[in-house]
């Protein structure tokens, strides 16, 4: 019996639970565990020590926090993120939560992603983010006074690879569950909302005024997204063309993934592109600023006028709404925190 | 030990004989599988999610239009002495096109469902894999389920792209927020009898352009979103909706 045969033997991860909100199991199918990497106490503690260690980037001055701040709901508060050269993306980083409930398993605003495991192979060596090379990072990570012995308590093995890392990192991220918002407390009887609040969810539910329920969730999908493509009329023509430049279909050009409107206090800018500095902004273009394109979704109402047109009052209510899903504990937990 | 021996080749050979194909000496029920496929056309043309985001089909009433999301939910699907509770059919995402039943009696079954869900059966917020994928109705509007999310493109009297949500639900009288009236808009689809002989597809044919056709021509220009809290546009639906299916091949 050689030396890892016995190792294996002696190390066998402690299986963990989500704690997952009472919505959430009411309302919810189950989150997506895949079975070839299921979560575990030393898988989650490694993949959270890896997200926050330069030691991914080339020259080790920035981790996956860097763009995706834990204040920040996981992401960060630029309208386009910064590499290591000081090179800048043309997307705005996505908030990172509630990822396990994604069940199509397509990430990243275009989709290109499927799986939260690849999903953390890309940022390692792109060039405008963390710009290095697995060959080098798995390097660095054997050669660590640490790394290998946490990579034998959560995999049973002393060997590093990319694949492993990108295991780790997304056992860490399906633990990052925020349901504890405002709403959800009024959900659960616990709280109340002002009037401005309710009318706002009422405006958010109407079909004739606001009309977001039917790609943002509703108070019977606490995901508050459909985790779908839709071109929400930002343009009339197309410098990124989202969904579409990964289908290579034309129809789906345009089409970005809708976040979820979860955390929205914290993750300012707004849109694919970080576009809208504040809420109104995003308000505004829904009510009168819609622009006309072949693949616009038909869920996007009188776009000839603009929009929805809502009435200042209606849109401050809304904008109250939104607010209530900004989840404080989660921005605080310290389990999520280096 | 000769009546031993005689009894035991007696046993092997009436078991060995019995067998389900060869029921000479014994009667078992024979049960099949059944696969009801639902199929798309539009007056007859077939469609499918490649056919979607295209001006390619034309309404009763003449306007010219796109489809770009369609999915409906069946519920109570019966065969035989079988009830499957529910189907969300995606034509675009391609999924859910086929209900598999197994154990059918050979013979002659009746086929049934419902187009949406009938009141009892339409809950708010109780079935958590329509939850997932946000087929919820308001609770302002009484909640429970859409029965179908039909969005698309149609061109307008200035040949103008205009948006059409021909979203169906229970309908529901608003003019009163206080006192909502509602009207169960689900019906039933009642297929008829079904010959079964062996394990079979069974064919549901599902015509699209029926939903603008039959009784009330639709006119889009008119009629075109906000389709849900309208009361009478819901009961023109569900009108509509009723010769929408029928029953295609059975192989």
């Amino acid at each position: 019996m050689n030396c890892s045969s016995k190792e294996e033997e002696i190390y066998t991860p402690i299986p963990y639970n989500l704690e997952i909100p009472t919505l959430f199991t009411d309302k919810l199918i189950a989150p997506i565990i895949p079975t070839n990497n299921p979560l575990t106490v030393e898988g989650i503690a490694l993949g959270k020590k890896l997200f926050f260690d330069t030691i991914l980037s080339g020259d080790e001055t920035q981790s996956c926090a860097s763009c995706h701040n834990p204040t920040n709901a996981f992401t960060d508060d630029a309208q386009f993120s910064n590499g290591i050269d000081g090179d800048f993306g043309t997307r705005n980083s996505m908030p990172l939560f509630n990822l396990a409930w994604n069940f199509d398993e397509r990430f990243a605003w275009d989709g290109k992603e499927f799986s939260l495991e690849n999903q953390a192979l890309e940022p390692v060596s792109n060039p405008t983010e963390m710009n290095s090379d697995w060959k080098t990072v798995i390097e660095k990570l054997q050669n660590h006074t640490e790394y290998p012995t946490l990579f034998l308590q959560a995999f049973g093995t002393l060997t590093i690879d990319s694949t492993l890392v990108t295991k780790a990192i997304a056992q860490y991220e399906r633990t990052l569950i925020s349901g504890n918002s405002k709403f959800d407390q009024f959900l659960l009887g616990e709280t109340t909302l002002t009037s401005e609040e309710q009318n706002g969810f009422d405006i958010f539910m109407d079909e004739a005024r606001g009309d977001c329920f039917h790609c943002h969730g509703s108070n019977n999908n606490p995901l508050w997204t459909d985790n779908a493509f839709h071109n929400n009329g930002l343009d009339s023509n197309f410098s990124d063309l989202g969904l579409g430049a990964i289908t290579g279909d034309p129809a789906d050009n345009g089409k970005f993934k809708s976040p979820s409107i979860r955390n929205l206090a914290f993750t300012a800018p707004y849109m694919h592109d970080g576009r809208f500095a504040t809420l109104e902004e995003v308000i505004n273009h829904y009510s009168e600023g819609l622009q006309p394109s072949s693949t616009i979704d038909p869920l996007m109402k009188k776009v000839n006028q603009g929009g929805v047109n809502l009435s200042s009052k209606d849109k401050a209510d809304l904008k109250a709404f939104l607010l209530t899903l900004s989840d404080f504990d989660f921005i605080n937990n310290t389990d999520f925190k280096e | 030990m000769k009546k031993f021996a005689l009894i035991l080749i007696s046993s092997v050979l009436f078991f060995t004989a019995c067998n389900k194909n060869k029921l000479d000496c014994c009667v078992f029920p024979e049960t099949v599988t059944v696969t009801l496929k639902f199929t798309h056309n539009w007056d007859g043309t077939p469609i499918t999610a490649t056919d979607f985001n295209d001006f390619k089909f034309t309404t009763e009433n003449g306007e010219l239009v796109s489809i770009e999301k369609l999915r409906y939910l069946v519920s109570n699907i019966t065969l035989d002495s079988q009830i499957k509770n529910y189907n969300l059919i995606n034509i675009g995402e391609n999924t859910d096109l086929e209900i598999n039943f197994t154990d059918i009696n050979q013979g002659t079954n009746n086929l049934k469902f419902t187009f949406g869900f009938a009141d009892a059966d339409n809950t708010d917020g109780i079935y958590q894999d329509l939850n997932s994928v946000s087929f919820n109705v308001p609770e302002m509007m009484g909640g429970g389920y859409h029965f179908m999310q039909f969005d698309g493109k149609y061109k307008d009297t200035n040949n103008e792209d205009a948006s059409f949500n021909y979203h169906a639900i229970r309908a529901v009288d608003m003019s009163d927020t206080n006192n909502l009236i509602f009207e169960d808009t689900s019906f039933e689809v009642d297929l008829g009898t079904v010959e079964i002989t062996n394990n079979a597809i069974v064919e549901v044919k599902v015509n699209i352009a029926e939903w603008f056709k039959n009784p009330n021509t639709w006119n889009l220009n008119e009629l075109n979103t906000v389709l849900m809290p309208n009361f009478e546009a819901q009961k023109m639906m569900s009108a509509n909706g009723k010769t929408v299916f029928s029953l295609g091949d059975i192989n």
